[in-house]
């Protein structure tokens, strides 16, 4: 069945999915429960599944995530959530020296099917550390899966996989994209979790690009059309395991490449992506793979956001560049 | 010992029925209050504006003048003041985001007046009124609710520290600086603000630690409005905020927070015990958060209106106002002053606030690094030839 919803709402609707059909799925995060979420992502769910199942936590993210762990080892799968990017922070020791890590360290007798959802980017006004974009972070940290969905069918299937994955789960959730609609099919057979897309098919330069990013540099390439380009756009869709494979499909046809985030580019996914991509397409390479992201300062105030992230002009400045070798 | 595959393993007793998903005894998620623990609030004045002895606090307040009084109103008033005008700021489209401190008036002011100019202030994100007790311009406070900075004072200039966002940071922060003017034997003492969401955090815990530990002259004052968004403090808490300094090893206590002449007693005291070298304290100011979290809640979605009128029946400014009337301590002529007073507050920081010129490109460059980065130079000429690539498109 095919509804239209926004991002916001199919992510609600897979958990409230999750939570009918597993029951030792829970959620737990601060004002989870009766507010719904500050963003409204968990509305209804304490009402209809309870108190005991949909976790209004104490404000403190080390201890949200760490009882998770604790609640995995017991045989229940926590979805947690982080309220927003700038406070996983508490967090990020329990998230990389253990949820990361325990797995190895029991020789892989243990598994942490944990999800932790965190609704990141900026481009909403915010003040300070609720706009970042950590992924990178994260990323950085084997044991970990990282994953950000673009759109409200991806959002709903990839949740659904999350949430079935015996890894533990980095959901980062495009904010600014919370209220966008798309069609969601229930019914549907989604491909693998950690498998890129291509949205767009071209001939003249990749776009890749994850989360709110991708409608962007579908926008840039809506924009590029008018100028006789024929840009392919790459839905990455996860950033750890990052699919090579279909980046280096779509670079070995267009041979050119740009990709796209919000979080800086100094250490950032892309320049992970522009070494594998030139190792792995060196002959193929017109251009130098180019990256387009925050730069290397803390994120700015709200009035000064639209000159740090990327924006169309910025995309296509990185296009017409990669185009000119 | 072998560790199973939790995936893997038969349950031996169900762990469904612990999901709460088969109704047995234990579904309870929350602790109850403990039965007979209701703590000793002190209170000087009461909701009716009465002033009611205290053996051990009212030496805090005992050579108080009525000018002084007539000082802890206006201050109390022009905070409400402001605090309204960013709100209608907020809606107006000024400000992107407004934290009110509405009903907080008095454990702010009175708290912040304990302090001496020496002290030094540690604030969350919502100590409006201590701001104005430090002497910093309120519509300094703005600029990060409007979005051209991230915080718009200098905190050296007043002892007053940027806003922190993140919950329960500034705890240790406090701590450390404490640890420091210990060192080097000052009587200055610290004071670090926090709310009942932020006494769950890690960072507080340890602030605890280090400051009893250290023996810090720090004031941990926490103002408990009863709602950390929409968690009401018994999710954070199963005992009164203020009992947890005791297994710390320092005093803990609870005021009246809607009590301005209360709070300042003890924090007084607290402040005293700092300077004295007795170490650490802890307050809980009791009072309640009349508005929403921020601007972007809606608090009818988790509580009652009931709540709030009982609430509003405690008011800090209407009872320090029957006070001053009652003793006459204040007559209509100060009371239509301050309401002048109070509306041109209110025209400055508007006209302030819409005055407050958006923060030129090259800012996102600024203050990254103490010395410079070499990247960050690159990063900034790269901003500057794309910017000036407009620039050429224009004028050609």
């Amino acid at each position: 069945m095919a509804d239209k919803m926004a991002l916001a709402k199919a992510i609600n609707e897979s958990l409230r999915r999750a939570l009918e059909s597993d029951p030792k799925v829970l959620i737990m995060g601060e004002d989870v429960g009766k507010l719904g979420g500050v963003f409204r992502v968990t509305d209804g769910l304490q009402k209809d599944f309870g108190e005991s199942r949909v976790i209004d936590t104490p404000l403190a993210e080390s201890g949200i995530v760490g009882t998770a762990i604790g609640l995995a080892l017991r045989g229940y799968r926590p979805v947690v959530e982080i309220q927003f990017d700038g406070f996983v922070f508490p967090a990020y020791d329990q998230i990389v020296t253990q949820l990361a890590k325990m797995h190895a360290r029991s020789l892989g007798k243990v598994k942490l099917p944990v999800v932790v959802r965190i609704p990141y980017g900026g481009g909403i006004g915010a003040v300070e550390h609720h706009s970042e974009s950590p992924e990178a972070l994260f990323a950085h940290v084997a044991g970990l899966k990282i994953v950000s969905p673009s759109n409200a069918s991806d959002a709903y299937w990839m949740m659904q996989q999350a949430i079935q994955s015996d890894d533990p789960v980095i959901f980062f959730e495009p904010k600014r994209r919370y209220w966008d609609k798309g069609e969601v099919n229930t019914e549907a057979i989604p491909g693998p979790l950690h498998k890129a897309q291509v949205v767009r098919e071209g001939t003249d330069l990749t776009l890749a690009a994850y989360g709110p990013m991708v409608k962007l540099c579908q926008e840039v390439a809506d924009a590029a059309a008018e100028e006789g380009r024929n840009l392919e756009v790459l839905d990455l869709r996860s950033v750890s395991p990052l699919d090579f494979d279909s980046i280096q499909a779509s670079v070995e046809k267009t041979r050119r490449l740009v990709v796209v985030h919000e979080a800086p580019v100094f250490f950032g996914s892309g320049a992970e992506i522009a070494a594998r991509i030139t190792e792995r397409c060196f002959y193929h390479l017109e251009a130098p793979v180019l990256r387009v992201g925050g730069y290397h300062a803390p994120y700015p105030p709200a009035r000064l956001e639209e000159e740090y992230l990327p924006n169309l002009d910025r995309v296509l400045d990185a296009v017409d560049r990669s185009l000119a070798y | 010992m072998t560790v199973e595959s939790t995936a893997a393993r038969t349950p031996r007793r169900s762990a469904g029925s612990k999901a709460g998903t088969t109704g047995t005894k234990r579904t309870r998620t929350t602790a109850k209050k403990d039965a007979g623990t209701e703590p000793q609030l002190v209170q000087l004045l009461t909701p009716e504006g009465k002033r009611v002895k205290n053996a051990e606090y009212d030496k805090y307040v005992a050579g108080i003048t009525p000018e002084e009084l007539r000082g802890l109103y206006r201050d109390m008033v022009l905070t409400r003041r402001f605090d309204a005008e960013a709100t209608s700021l907020q809606r107006q489209g000024e400000l992107g985001l407004w934290a009110s401190l509405l009903g907080q008036e008095a454990a702010q002011i009175g708290s912040g007046r304990a302090t001496r100019e020496d002290d030094y202030v540690f604030p969350t994100y919502r100590e409006h009124g201590v701001a104005w007790c430090r002497g910093v311009d309120p519509a300094n406070l703005l600029g990060m609710f409007r979005g051209v900075n991230n915080g718009g004072w200098d905190p050296n200039s007043n002892n007053f520290q940027l806003y922190t966002i993140v919950i329960g940071s500034q705890t240790l922060h406090a701590t450390g600086y404490a640890m420091g003017v210990a060192k080097d034997g000052a009587d200055s003492a610290v004071i670090a603000y926090f709310g009942d969401g932020a006494s769950s955090q890690g960072d507080v815990a340890e602030s605890f630690t280090f400051s009893a530990v250290y023996n810090a002259p720090v004031v941990f004052f926490c103002q408990n409005n009863q709602w950390a968004i929409s968690e009401p403090t018994e999710k954070q808490s199963r005992v009164p905020i203020y009992q947890r300094a005791q297994g710390f090893g320092f005093p803990g206590v609870r005021v009246d927070g809607n009590d301005v002449l209360g709070v300042l007693a003890v924090t007084r005291w607290a402040l005293e015990r700092a300077r004295s070298g007795e170490g650490p304290t802890l307050v809980e100011a009791f009072t309640y958060r009349m508005g929403a979290h921020t601007t972007s809640d809606d608090p009818t979605r988790y509580r009652g209106d009931e709540e709030r009128q009982a609430w509003e029946a405690k008011d800090p400014i209407l009872r320090l106002r029957r006070y001053l009337e009652a003793s006459n301590h204040a007559d209509d002529g100060f009371f239509a002053e301050l309401e002048t007073e109070s509306e041109a507050l209110g025209k400055r920081v508007r006209e302030a606030v819409r005055a407050m010129p958006d923060p030129d490109h090259f800012a996102i460059f600024e203050n990254a690094y103490a010395d410079g980065h070499a990247l960050v130079d690159e990063e900034r000429a790269q901003f500057a030839a794309y910017q000036a690539s407009f620039a050429d498109e224009g004028g050609n």
